[in-house]
């Protein structure tokens, strides 16, 4: 990513009164500053590691691609499982409607493919049939946001949350490291409904707690701060921890939440959040029209009305570029968050 | 009364008729819907859920029941006549057909009605829907078969040849799917609008076994579905060559019938026809 991302040593201040912030920065600090150290995985290969530990537990998984099993690392439960892996071919549509039929026939499915492809190709048959019947289908794409990189905007998804998030029934889980991606797999096999589960492509480090445990609706707070909280998702959280820490050596406190699902959205956590602080600033590699950032502000301007800023691609596509490039391009940077907040407390 | 394998062709004739009395009764009272695509799939629907198919209209998630898939869901009210004639509901219900808060949605919708296994009505998705059924049934080692209408201006849709290929390349030879074969479609004949012949040498090609029939010849529909049983290791297509409108000769061949419902007048002349060729 090349940013020196931070990590946090210890559970963060989720349900707990924040009264002494200063204690509260310790949770920023980094764990260990060596790349090595900070289990650097892309969302993608624990997305392919966990379904295969899935597949020796549960024989209703079924697994479900679209040319793309190399990719995505559903290749890995291919191999293992042949008999419960179907390969479509290069073909959203029928991926999609495939996989409702295998739910109605009482089987747990996971479709996976690009992001782009999948949530804007095969958008009619998520509506239609896997909403609309509320069917048991697991939407797990990866190579989402501009990080995919080097192939361009074309293979970029930067509207498929929002894309997502309008639908009736959808939940919408973005995790933000390996572990965290682990965790999602399992508790989404368990959940019955419609998951869309937004992965990337490129290496993440690791920023959840060891000891953290995923919740489907449940945000994770690092920590809160008086001045602004950051609300991300994704790649954007290790950011976010970062931002924090050189926000408090300038004298600001902000906090950091991880808002893992963006649909439901976590408004107890957000309220408390904004509740205790002057500004929230939200931060994702996706467009700001219909993402976490619109969730968030749909939320507060009705229910505590705050001053807000939103971090993503700003109505534009991405393009070809190294991922590192690519996130300075569009502001996605430790950098930008740290200027947002300021800006958006000095407005 | 003659027979065809075991099937007692004067009872499908009858219950046919009865089908295509409730489709034309429902419609008038809802003053909405599509008249034409419904009674030319009616013969086939009939034998499907009167002759062929395995299922219990008292438990309507028998694991072992055969599925029907209505790919073309704007022909919903063939749908409703059958179940309610096979006893999934009482027939009254067909009364509320389109109004608020009726489980007869404008277009099928599973969440709403037991018996119906997936909402459709935007065409082109049922036949997907079907293979993944019949992959699932295959994988659970049932003899449970698939059965898949589909309207023949639906097979323009892409995703119609997505799943053709899907079906052949995975053998699933319990999926049956039928082209309700009526040559028209809203804006006119289907070989205007966008030619889809050679119909069968297209199915053929993608690797299925296709049957072509007269789609309201009830022995040749029971015979298409029983040989469609015997084949192997190929899914099977019926093209089901039909009229639209049919059993109601002002109705029949007539493109304006295709989403509008029966005037009172209509619906009254209509019955006649359909008691005195009985």
């Amino acid at each position: 990513m090349g940013e020196k991302i931070q990590n946090t040593g210890r559970k963060g201040a989720k349900g707990q009164r924040v009264k002494r912030p200063k204690k509260e920065y310790k949770h920023l600090k980094p764990r260990n500053l060596d790349p090595s150290a900070l289990k650097a995985i892309a969302t993608r290969d624990a997305y392919g590691d966990a379904l295969l530990e899935l597949g020796k537990k549960r024989e209703d998984l079924v697994v479900l691609d679209a040319d793309l099993s190399g990719s995505t690392k559903t290749g890995k439960f291919a191999k293992a499982f042949p008999e419960r892996f179907y390969n479509l071919g290069v073909s959203e549509q029928d991926l999609i409607g495939t996989a409702s039929g295998l739910s109605l026939a009482g089987k747990l499915p996971f479709a996976s493919t690009f992001a782009v492809f999948e949530t804007g190709r095969a958008w009619e048959q998520i509506r239609q049939t896997v909403c609309y019947s509320n069917l048991n289908v697991k939407l797990v794409a990866t190579h989402s946001g501009i990080t995919v990189g080097e192939d361009g905007a074309s293979h970029q998804a930067t509207e498929d949350i929002a894309l997502m998030r309008v639908l009736p029934n959808m939940t919408v889980i973005v995790p933000s490291d390996g572990n965290e991606t682990t965790q999602v797999v399992n508790a989404v096999a368990d959940f019955r409904g419609p998951v869309y589960v937004r992965l990337g492509r490129a290496k993440v480090p690791a920023v959840m707690p060891d000891d953290y445990e995923f919740r489907i609706g449940k945000a994770y707070t690092f920590q809160i701060g008086r001045d602004a909280n950051i609300v991300a998702i994704g790649i954007m959280v290790s950011m976010a921890l970062e931002a924090a820490r050189i926000l408090k050596h300038e004298g600001i406190d902000a906090g950091v939440l991880n808002m893992a699902t963006v649909k439901p959205l976590d408004t107890k956590t957000l309220l408390t959040a904004a509740k205790r602080c002057r500004v929230i600033v939200t931060a994702e590699e996706h467009s700001v029209i219909g993402g976490l950032g619109s969730a968030v502000s749909e939320f507060l301007s009705e229910n505590h009305p705050i001053r807000t800023s939103r971090i993503g691609l700003m109505d534009n596509f991405g393009c070809s570029g190294r991922p590192e490039e690519l996130l300075k391009l569009f502001g996605l940077t430790t950098e930008n968050i740290v200027k947002t907040v300021k800006r958006t407390l000095r407005k | 009364m003659k027979s065809v394998g075991n099937a007692d062709i004067g009872f499908l004739k009858e219950k046919a008729r009865l089908l295509r009395m409730e489709i034309l009764k429902m419609l008038t009272e809802s003053g909405s819907g599509h008249t034409g695509g419904s009674l030319s799939a009616a013969d086939v629907v009939t034998v499907l859920y009167f002759y062929k198919m395995k299922h219990k209209p008292g438990d309507p998630e028998w694991r072992e029941r055969d599925r029907f898939i209505l790919s073309k869901g704007h022909a919903a009210p063939v749908l409703y006549a059958a179940l309610a004639l096979s006893g999934y509901f009482d027939k009254p219900l067909l009364k509320t057909l389109r109004k608020l808060g009726s489980p007869l949605q404008g277009h099928p919708c599973s969440k709403m009605l037991p018996g119906v296994e997936i909402s459709t009505g935007s065409l082109g998705q049922g036949l997907s829907i079907a293979n993944g059924i019949a992959m699932g049934l295959k994988l659970d080692g049932l003899t449970s078969r698939v059965y898949c209408l589909l309207g023949d201006g639906e097979t323009q849709e892409g995703q119609v040849w997505e799943a053709a290929m899907t079906a052949a390349h995975y053998r699933l030879d319990n999926l049956c799917a039928i082209i309700d074969n009526n040559g028209l479609q809203i804006d006119g004949l289907c070989s205007d609008v966008m030619s889809i012949e050679p119909i069968v040498d297209k199915w053929e090609a993608f690797g299925w076994h296709v049957i072509d029939i007269n789609g309201h010849d009830m022995e040749a529909i029971v015979n298409a579905l029983n040989e469609a049983e015997t084949v192997k290791l190929k899914p099977t297509m019926i093209v089901a060559r039909t009229v639209k409108g049919k059993g109601v000769s002002f109705f029949e061949g007539k493109v304006q019938y295709h989403g509008i419902a029966p005037t009172e007048e209509e619906l009254e002349k209509a019955l006649k026809e359909l008691k005195y060729n009985g």
